[in-house]
Order: C-alpha cells, then sequence, then structure tokens
C-alpha cells in the first residue's frame, strides 16, 4: 500500500474515538437534530420555493399566512394531517400503507453520515459535529438513496391505478440509471482523496483543494444525476402533472402524500449536504486554511448550512428555468452521455493517481505524455470522416427562419394544363362561331379575354 | 462497537464471547432474514415475495455490518436491494398484478430435477453447517479503518491483483450474458418488417389501416362535471358516441336517449345543467335553467 493511503487512514480514527467517547445523551441530542434538519429544511424550502419561483415569474407567490405568506408551510403542515384520507378500491392495502414509511425513513437517516462541522464543545463533552462516522459513509448516503427509491415505486405499484404505476415505473428506470452516473461520479472522488470516509474527504479537499475544481467533469455529472435522483424539475417524470396527472402519488392524500412531501425535500437536503462534502471542501471557509479561526469551532457548521442553501437555490433556479425533459431525451442523456463521460474521466483520474504513485516519473513527464496523448487522439478524430447527410427526396426546401420558401432556381411552367384546355376551347369556339355567323366579328375577342381571365384563377 | 471483539457468530457458544449488542443484534435480524425468505416462497403476490426477498437482503446487509465489514454490507445493500432488486421490481410491475403462475409444466421432468437439485443443495447447507459449529476456528478481530482489515482499499488489491483472472472471467461472462439479451431482443427498426416509424403509422392511419385517422374524442369537462364518464358533446349539442368507453360505466342508454330527445326539443343554446339527471331536467328541472338563461338575456 501507499504510505499516502496510510496517512489518510489513521487520520479519521481520531475522529471516530472521539465520537466513540460520546455519551448516550449526547448521541441522542445529535440524533434528534439530524433528523430534524430534514424536516425543517422542508417546512423552509417550501415557502421559499414558492416565492422564488413566483419571483421568477413575476409574481408574489404566497402572501396571505403571516408576515410575507412566510408561514404557508405551517398552515399547510397543519392542513394536510385533517384531510380525508382517499385509498383506492384496487389498491393493495399493506403496500399502498407502507410505501409514504419507507420513502422517508431513509431520507431521515441520510444525514447521519454528514460531517457538519469540526471539534466543538457541547455542555461541556468534547465531540465532533457528526453522528456516525464509518470507513465507508459515503456509501451509507447512496445506500439510503437506493432504498428510498422503494418508497416512490410501491407507492405507485399499490395505488392500482395506470397513472401511478406509468410513475413508478419510470421511477424504477430513472434511479437505476442514474445512480450509476452518480456512483461513477463519486468514485473520482473517493480515487483522489483516498478515502471513502465523509470526514476523510473533507480533510483531503482542506489539503489539496476543494474537488468542484480539481474534480470539474465529476462534480458536473453530479450535479446533474443529483437532480435526477431526486425526481426534481427538469428531471421530475415520475410526477409528471401534465403527462401522470401525479404521477406515482396521483391516488394518495392526507398525511401519506405529506410524507412523500418530505421526502422529495429531506433527500434534496441530503444531495446537497453531500455533494458540499464532497465537492465544496465540507465546513471549510476558503482563503485562510483549516487552522484559521474562521474554521473552528461551530463555524464550519455556519459555512456548511451556506453551501448548502446554494445548492438548494440551483435546484429551485433550475425548476424556474427549463421544461421537463422527454423521457427518452432523459434516458438517452443518463446513459450515453452522462456514464461514457464519466467512465472516461475515471480512466483518466486512475491514470493519473498511478503515474504519481509510481516512483520515478515526474511531473513533466506526465504532462508530456498527456499532450501527446492529447495530441494523438485529435489527429485521431481528424481522420474520422465527416457524417454525409443523406438527401431526402421529400423534404421541403427551408431557409431563413425554417418557412418553407420555394428554391431560388424554381421554374415556373409556361402554360397550365387547365390553360391549355381554356386555350382549346377558346379555339373551337372561335371556329364554331366563325363557322355559324361571319357577321359577328366582337365575338372572337370577347371569348379569348374571358378565356384569359378563367386562366389567370 | 468498535471495543467489542467480532466474532464468528456461530462458535459463540464454544470458545469466544459475544458482546450483547451483537447477540441482541443478531438474534433480532437472525430471524428477521429467515422469516423474510420463508415469506418469499410462499407469498402469493410476485412483488410481495419481492420485497419479503429484499428484507432478507437488508437484514443480511445489516449482519455484515455487525462482523466489522461495513463494506460488504453496504455493498450489499446498493447492489443487491437497490439496484438487482429494483430490477426485479420493474420486471415484475410490468407483468401486472393479477397474473399468477400458470400450473402447466412446460419442461419436461421439471419437477424431478428440481427435487434432485434442492436435496443436492439442502446435503451442502447442512454439511456446511455441521463443519462450521464444530471445527470452525473463530476469526481473528479485523479494523474496517485499515486495507489490511477489510477496508476497500485491500478488497480491491485482493480482487484486482490476487484474484484478476477470476474476476475477469465473471465479467466476461457477465458481458456475454448482456449481449446475449440485446441480441434476443433486438428489433431492427430501420428494415421492412421491423417496428413502425410515427411517420409510417400516421401514413398507415391515414391510407386506412386503422379505424380512424385521429385519436377518438376525450370525455366532455363542463362546470358540472368533469368525470371521465361524461360523453363529449357534438357542435349540435348531440353526444359522440366515441366519446363513451365501453369500460367504464358511463351514462346508461336509456339515460342517453332521453338526454337526446331534451337536447332536440330545445332551442340551441349552451346550458349549464344539460348533464343533471333527464328526469328531473325533462320536469321542473326545466325552469330554473331557462329562468337562469332569460336571466342573462337580461342582463346582456
Amino acid at each position: 500500500m501507499t504510505p499516502f493511503l496510510a496517512q489518510a487512514a489513521t487520520e479519521p480514527i481520531n475522529r471516530a474515538e472521539l465520537l466513540a467517547d460520546d455519551p448516550l445523551w449526547l448521541i441522542l441530542l445529535k440524533a434528534v437534530v439530524v433528523m430534524l434538519i430534514g424536516p425543517i429544511f422542508t417546512v423552509v424550502l417550501i415557502v421559499g420555493e414558492r416565492k422564488t419561483v413566483g419571483r421568477m415569474q413575476n409574481r408574489p407567490g404566497p402572501n396571505r399566512v403571516g408576515p410575507f405568506g412566510m408561514l404557508q408551510s405551517l398552515a399547510d403542515a397543519i392542513k394536510l394531517p385533517f384531510k380525508e384520507q382517499v385509498i383506492p378500491d384496487t389498491a393493495d392495502r399493506k403496500i399502498y400503507f407502507l410505501a409514504p414509511v419507507i420513502a422517508v425513513v431513509p431520507a431521515l437517516i441520510g444525514l447521519a453520515a454528514i460531517p457538519f462541522g469540526g471539534e466543538v464543545t457541547i455542555f461541556g463533552e468534547r465531540t465532533v459535529l457528526q453522528l456516525i462516522e464509518l470507513p465507508v459513509s459515503v456509501l451509507l448516503v447512496l445506500a439510503g438513496a437506493s432504498i428510498g427509491v422503494y418508497g416512490i415505486v410501491l407507492g405507485g405499484w399499490a395505488s392500482g391505478s395506470p397513472y401511478p404505476l406509468l410513475g413508478g415505473l419510470r421511477s424504477a428506470a430513472q434511479v437505476i440509471s442514474y445512480e450509476i452516473a452518480m456512483g461513477l461520479s463519486i468514485i473520482g472522488v473517493v480515487l483522489y482523496s483516498q478515502s471513502m470516509a465523509t470526514s476523510g474527504i473533507v480533510a483531503a479537499q482542506a489539503e489539496g483543494g476543494w474537488y468542484f475544481y480539481l474534480l470539474l467533469p465529476s462534480f458536473v455529472i453530479y450535479l446533474i444525476s443529483m437532480v435526477g435522483e431526486t425526481n426534481r424539475a427538469p428531471f421530475d417524470l415520475p410526477e409528471a402533472e401534465s403527462e401522470l396527472v401525479g404521477g406515482f402519488h396521483t391516488e394518495y392524500s392526507s398525511m401519506k402524500f405529506a410524507m412523500f412531501f418530505l421526502a422529495e425535500y429531506s433527500n434534496m437536503v441530503i444531495v446537497s449536504a453531500f455533494a458540499t462534502t464532497l465537492f465544496l471542501g465540507g465546513g471549510m471557509f476558503p482563503f485562510f486554511g483549516a487552522d484559521a479561526a474562521i474554521n473552528q469551532g461551530w463555524w464550519p457548521a455556519l459555512w456548511f448550512l451556506a453551501k448548502m442553501c446554494v445548492i438548494l437555490f440551483g435546484f429551485i433556479w433550475l425548476r424556474g428555468t427549463l421544461p421537463r425533459f422527454r423521457y427518452d431525451q432523459f434516458m438517452k442523456l443518463g446513459w450515453k452521455v452522462l456514464v461514457p463521460a464519466a467512465l472516461v474521466w475515471l480512466l483518466l483520474i486512475a491514470t493519473v493517481r498511478a503515474l504519481r504513485n509510481a516512483e520515478g516519473v515526474s511531473t513533466g513527464q506526465i504532462l508530456i505524455i498527456g499532450g501527446v496523448a492529447i495530441v494523438v487522439v485529435v489527429l485521431l478524430m481528424l481522420l474520422i470522416p465527416e457524417k454525409e447527410i443523406p438527401e431526402d427526396e421529400g423534404v421541403v426546401t427551408t431557409s431563413g427562419g425554417g418557412h418553407p420558401v420555394p428554391p431560388l432556381d424554381l421554374k415556373v411552367p409556361e402554360t397550365t394544363p387547365r390553360r391549355k384546355a381554356v386555350e382549346a376551347r377558346r379555339r373551337s369556339e372561335e371556329k364554331q362561331q366563325a363557322e355559324l355567323s361571319p357577321q359577328a366579328a366582337g365575338a372572337p375577342g370577347e371569348g379569348s379575354k374571358e378565356g384569359e381571365s378563367h386562366g389567370d384563377l | 462497537m468498535r471495543t467489542e471483539t467480532p466474532l464468528v457468530l456461530a462458535q459463540a457458544g464454544a470458545d469466544a464471547t459475544v458482546s450483547t449488542g451483537e447477540a441482541v443484534a443478531f438474534w433480532v435480524l437472525g430471524p428477521i432474514a429467515v422469516a423474510g425468505a420463508l415469506c418469499m416462497i410462499f407469498a402469493r403476490n410476485a412483488v410481495h415475495s419481492a420485497l419479503w426477498l429484499v428484507m432478507t437482503m437488508l437484514s443480511l446487509g445489516m449482519l455484515y455490518m455487525l462482523q466489522q465489514a461495513p463494506f460488504l454490507g453496504f455493498t450489499q445493500i446498493i447492489v443487491y436491494t437497490g439496484a438487482i432488486m429494483m430490477l426485479f421490481l420493474f420486471v415484475l410491475m410490468m407483468v401486472g398484478r393479477e397474473s399468477s403462475d400458470s400450473v402447466l409444466e412446460v419442461l419436461r421432468g421439471q419437477r424431478l430435477m428440481a427435487a434432485v437439485l434442492g436435496i443436492g443443495i439442502a446435503g451442502v447447507l447442512a454439511g456446511a453447517l455441521t463443519r462450521a459449529l464444530t471445527d470452525v476456528p473463530p476469526a481473528p478481530a479485523m479494523n474496517p479503518w485499515t486495507p489490511e482489515g477489510g477496508g476497500a482499499g485491500g478488497l480491491a488489491r485482493v480482487i484486482f491483483q490476487d484474484y484478476l483472472f477470476p474476476f475477469e472471467l465473471t465479467s466476461a461472462l457477465l458481458i456475454t450474458a448482456a449481449v446475449g439479451a440485446m441480441v434476443l431482443a433486438f428489433t431492427d427498426r430501420h428494415s421492412k418488417q421491423g417496428k413502425r416509424s410515427q411517420r409510417d403509422l400516421v401514413e398507415a392511419r391515414f391510407r386506412g389501416e386503422y379505424e380512424r385517422p385521429s385519436p377518438k374524442p376525450g370525455p366532455g369537462v363542463y362546470a358540472t362535471s368533469n368525470s371521465v364518464a361524461t360523453p363529449a358533446l357534438l357542435p349540435d349539442g348531440s353526444i359522440a358516441p366515441e366519446s363513451l368507453s365501453s369500460l367504464i360505466e358511463s351514462t346508461p342508454t336509456a339515460q342517453l336517449q332521453a338526454h337526446r330527445k331534451q337536447l332536440e326539443s330545445r332551442a340551441a343554446g349552451p346550458d349549464t345543467h344539460a348533464l343533471l339527471d333527464p328526469e328531473d331536467g325533462t320536469g321542473d328541472g326545466d325552469a330554473p335553467a331557462g329562468a337562469a338563461a332569460t336571466a342573462t338575456e337580461d342582463k346582456a
């Protein structure tokens, strides 16, 4: 093993030991706080989203309940449990009840492995702002996401009606495909930081720079797949209201609907917190270094929440800006763009990593080899013949704004069959007139005039 | 959890001690896993079966974590419950909830083979279990934080260095299976017999190969009703017969005829109560509607 890996491995043990020393009351306190972060953010996010999207669309948004409509979520939260529960006759009742619970529970425990900050003292007890510390805590978040989807899929199936079933099917396919891209983007981070513990990744970023610019492709792929994973616009196909009524939660009402809502928003919080941890340096404030006073005590928690809110705002922004993808475009993006791009990028990271770990290879040599490789690839690309577009006979020529216009060399026929027929009739009439009454001289002229006007029509 | 000694649980009674937490977790998760496996076999509904299997896999994953193998545990959850069972569910949902297994035997000698193989597997399992209960030495304590103790780094070295060839063989097998599935399921949409494109379908519809070129009219949506069973009205106020679905218990024929007559007898003009029950529509229901109509006219 490389010495770097061993060093990275010893670092989180101190954190882990600190966590292992926690008394029971502190663990319970942290667990309650971690569980409450999701619901509290949900309440704030719903109003925030409605207000923000309202602003983006030139309307005020909710403005009736409380000052500036800020208590709208509370009113909704009180209203929803008191509504009637409608259960479809065709529903599979057990699974119908179970589905919202399955959706909510992983969403509530997903934040457990996120390091919100460094070492602090709570009521005289030294501890770390994190509930659990595992050597593979990155996987905990992924596992939570993969279990949470069961809620959506089962909810769609158990409702016993076509639209929810379609929503559930879409959700299943969507999550399977986007989890792959997400996992591949995370592998880039893990390879680079040499650690699968979230705190280890944050520590590695404090030393070597944040990964959102060091691993830009991974960051972009993660951001895209995180929107797909949480079923948010423009990837909200499982609940596309213009196609599937409400999608998987069409048949849900009352508290069970509220639970799906809670799960969706909590998942947004989780993936945002995860993005902050993996790519944005966790609770670190930039430019000052880990030992600065601004990065000690409770401050990192504040920076962490601020970064998280920026990403959450990005979610809302996306929803206010982009139209929904078509389902096949969405799958194409996942399988034909994100996954191959992630794989190529991963190969690149692994190669650089292997070269760095190998002895006797300097940075200059790596750069030269890389440059040569890029030149070769570019030259090979030049060799690929340009794709010829097959000419279609039935295509109408278009130019300028896409309106069909006649081609410039269009030949207008001199005569038309109709004009020929008219001409022939005129001639035969002339002949008849000449035969019948040779004294009527004005008639042929009138006849030809009439014929011309017919031809123009 | 870090301070306790992880051990093979089957050895618990023999020569090593198991911490209370681990024992409790085992006696909770073990029966859940077994119950899930049994229910999977006996459940009537295929989706229920799949869910029981998910439960078994989840408790197995938790047991791995308990044995100081968090990487294995989470991989079990992500790969098996997250991806593979989700694919199962995907297919089962497509099949439909009412479909059940056919009792007709398609493969000849299937039962005999199944019985022989089942007995064989039971024998192997019993043998392994006996051996595990008698002469397996307790596993040494592992530290998952180090690569040697089951961390991802150590696992990667074992897979990609020590057992590289078997690993590559497995991947070749999987790729062959995937390519085979693609070949079997592939339909060439560019050939003549292939799938019809949207354009082909449009042309075929207008050529008259289908019942009608356009989709059938949807149900009517009015101020008084938004039910799917509401018939759509044609411009002259009569009901469009194509908008009535045979699947939905829509307006009975007698009611429909009465309604038609009612519409024919009345002078043209929009009537929001047109879809009310014809019984009170013909009688006293007419009067308020007419009154409303005259009221609006007066206003205008």
